[in-house]
């Protein structure tokens, strides 16, 4: 019995003291590593990416026989998977992502160094390269760079100061779904889905990002706000698209999760308009549901996706392989078509249409640039906006005020 | 001894050196047969150690893996995260914390309390009647049977039986369908918060079912049977031996369906509508996932076990644990 009492008292206390302590310890200890990792502000006041003067490698070697790809699900199909790992011996594992956050934190988990290429959006694009998560590329070992088109060949979102961290894939806008039943002919605004006429018959997706999406509706509705970017508000700007999606929220009949969750939604009639991606059009005109898609007047917001490579890519001869390879006019065509979006490759139309006849017009891959400028691409909100100042609103706040939104 | 010097034996005399090498020979010969034994020996004289050495790999893993991963959460609720890079910044703040306060956070912490307690409230309903007529009424062959019925859906994936519950509930679903037949029009709930509560109620209620059904299957018969000697009808028995007899039972499993709700983000998920259904456990889920704030998601997650910190401490008053 006394010893029973001894155990539970001073040793059990000692052990829980020691069992507490380590990790604070260990939290405190981390303090000080975390600050050599933080973006540097030049005297200028622009931001430089921690990685901008690692030197890109200058030939691809033998492949490592392995690559770990972070991937949006339906980029990594065994369509153009497999052939890839026959012609190089690389050894393809694909984790995907649910989110451009998911995909950042993935990125930075266990230090890096797990990870050789993630297919990130725009949104995430920025907080890879100034978080030091990702690297240089040498774009003269991706031969079919040169077939992309102009504007993809170093956009903003990939490209910082004329170094490269990846290579444009793919793009596509996020449009409006709607049921041919209820709507005979096209919607021609995006007011649809703020409009009472249609309460609880409306799904938008449930993402912080969507505020740029009523922030685009505000930029022609109400001009005084004078917004010019979506995705650069000030707080005024911020607080009035917040409070034109706090007013939907009653309207509104369900949050979608996942791409299926809409497509059951318009299936069996609980929605019919809401904010979507081409792909879901596809998948219910597939299944003889009556839906079309359109982009309303006031444009679109969209994604614009790249592969990104990682700072510390144990496999990096596997990833400059797999650049070259998704960037073909093949390969992009295939996945083009499989997933329902617009490849970046310019020479990619005709193969499209031999996959699926008529795909190359359904998905725009054949339009001219004023169709892409058309487009809002997703990119990370800022606090730093683009004239300079800091008075934008940041994605932090953008997550915090959806939480409000959808309470 | 005082023999004189021998140098071979040092300073030991040789009458003496007989004696010593009987005994060096015995102690040594005795030193070599019980290595093992002298170690069970001092066991057995240090109860204390025994303890110790029996305990100290699971208490190593109960410190380690357990605590020592909710103190790293306490701790990553102090720190905040860069908005830009979205990296985190070990420094000490409380910002977290003070976020909990600010709408809609305080809203959906009640409304999470509110539907976990309506879903314990309900599946203690549904779990008395159902257990006492298993503990007490059903033959043996019958009782077998009801068990397997209550945790067969344990054998299915909970996704499985969420997808079930929304192709009932949705528009056009089977409730729907049932409910026109009666000429009781449509519901359609699928995407509330009583959808919501009712897949809860489902998935949780044989968490309740089984300690309940543990608590009823030990009062003695000759409790009823003496509640009845004394001129106590079935109502009053009900009410005055077996409840409260049952009750440490209903306790142990509010514990489980309360605190699987209270976590839950999957349900609210797939069959909330995320507009005004959000509970603690998605809104945790979404500043991991969607907005990588995992600072205030450790804050947040402090919440429920603050919550069941209470909770267990009044369930101790009742004398749930007594019955586990």
């Amino acid at each position: 019995m006394k010893n029973r009492t001894f155990f539970r008292g001073r040793a059990q206390r000692a052990v829980v003291a020691i069992a507490l302590a380590l990790p604070i310890l260990a939290a405190f200890d981390s303090g000080t590593v975390a600050a050599s990792g933080t973006t540097v502000r030049t005297a200028a006041g622009a931001l430089t990416p921690p990685t901008q003067g690692m030197k890109p490698q200058q030939s691809v070697g033998k492949g490592e026989g392995e690559l770990n790809l972070i991937a949006w699900e339906g980029y990594a199909q065994p369509e153009w998977v497999k052939p890839f790992e026959r012609e190089t011996g690389c050894t393809v594992n694909a984790k995907y992502a649910g989110s451009s956050s998911e995909m950042v934190s993935l990125m930075a988990d266990g230090g890096g160094g797990q990870y050789d290429l993630v297919s990130a959006s725009g949104d995430a694009d920025l907080r890879l390269i100034y978080g030091g998560d990702v690297k240089p590329v040498n774009v003269k070992l991706v031969p079919a760079w040169k077939q992309l088109r102009p504007f993809l060949q170093s956009p903003d979102f990939n490209t910082i100061n004329g170094v490269h961290y990846g290579i444009s894939l793919q793009f596509g806008p996020n449009d409006l779904l709607y049921s041919t039943k209820v709507f005979p002919t096209a919607p021609p605004s995006w007011s649809v889905i703020y409009s009472k006429q249609y309460a609880g018959k409306i799904t938008i997706p449930n993402n912080p990002i969507q505020i740029a999406d009523a922030a685009l509706y505000l930029s022609v509705h109400q001009p005084k706000l004078g917004i010019t970017d979506p995705y650069e508000l000030t707080q005024s700007q911020f607080n009035a698209a917040v409070s034109l999606l706090k007013q939907q929220r009653p309207l509104i009949k369900a949050y979608w999760n996942l791409a299926s969750d809409e497509i059951s939604l318009f299936a069996n009639g609980e929605a019919v308009v809401g904010a979507a991606w081409p792909y879901q059009t596809g998948q219910l005109q597939a299944a003889k549901v009556k839906v079309a898609d359109t982009i309303p007047s006031e444009g679109a917001t969209g994604w614009a996706d790249s592969w990104l490579l990682a700072a510390k890519a144990p496999h990096p001869n596997c990833a400059y392989k797999w650049l070259a390879y998704i960037s073909t006019a093949k390969v992009q065509a295939e996945q083009a078509v499989n997933y329902g979006e617009t490849p970046d490759n310019s020479l990619a139309c005709p193969l499209m249409n031999q996959l699926q006849k008529g795909s190359c017009d359904s998905l725009h891959a054949n339009e001219p640039d004023a169709y892409f400028k058309s487009i809002k691409f997703w990119k990370t909100p800022l606090a730093q906006c683009d004239n300079g100042q800091d008075n934008c609103v940041p994605f932090q706040q953008w997550a915090t005020a959806w939480t409000q939104i959808t309470g | 001894m005082g023999h004189g010097l021998d140098t071979d034996h040092g300073l030991i005399g040789p009458c003496d050196y007989e004696d010593i090498a009987v005994l060096t020979k015995g102690a040594r010969q005795g030193r070599e047969l019980t290595g093992v034994a002298r170690v069970s020996a001092a066991l057995w004289r240090r109860a204390w150690l025994r303890a110790a050495l029996t305990l100290s790999p699971p208490l190593a893993w109960f410190l380690i893996i357990y605590l020592a991963s909710l103190v790293v959460m306490l701790v990553t609720a102090f720190w905040t995260v860069n908005s830009f890079t979205n990296n985190l910044q070990h420094q000490l703040s409380l910002t977290n914390f003070g976020a909990l306060f600010d709408a809609p956070i305080p809203a959906i912490i009640g409304r999470t309390i509110l539907i976990a307690a309506l879903v314990t409230v309900t599946d203690a309903v549904l779990a008395l009647p159902f257990a006492y007529f298993m503990a007490r009424v059903a033959t043996r062959r019958v009782r077998n049977a009801l068990f397997v019925a209550v945790l067969l859906p344990l054998w299915a994936s909970y996704l499985a039986r969420v997808y079930a519950w929304i192709v009932i509930l949705t528009k056009d679903g089977t409730l729907d369908w049932a409910t026109q037949r009666l000429g009781l029009g449509a519901p359609n709930i699928a995407y509330t918060n009583l959808a919501m509560g009712i897949v809860f109620c489902y998935i949780w209620l044989p968490f309740m079912i089984l300690p309940v059904y543990a608590a009823l299957e030990r009062i003695p018969d000759s409790f009823i049977e003496a509640s009845a000697d004394l001129g106590a009808r079935n109502a009053r028995t009900l009410r005055s031996v077996v409840l409260p007899l049952a009750l440490p039972g209903v306790v142990a499993g509010s514990i489980f369906t309360f605190s699987l709700t209270l976590g839950d983000y999957i349900t609210p998920l797939l069959i909330g509508s995320g507009s005004g259904t959000n509970l603690i456990g998605n809104i945790i889920y979404d500043n991991i996932g969607l907005a990588n704030n995992l600072p205030f998601a450790a804050a947040l997650a402090m919440v429920p076990i603050a919550i069941m910190i209470a909770y267990l401490l009044g369930a101790r008053a009742l004398g749930a644990f007594e019955a586990m």
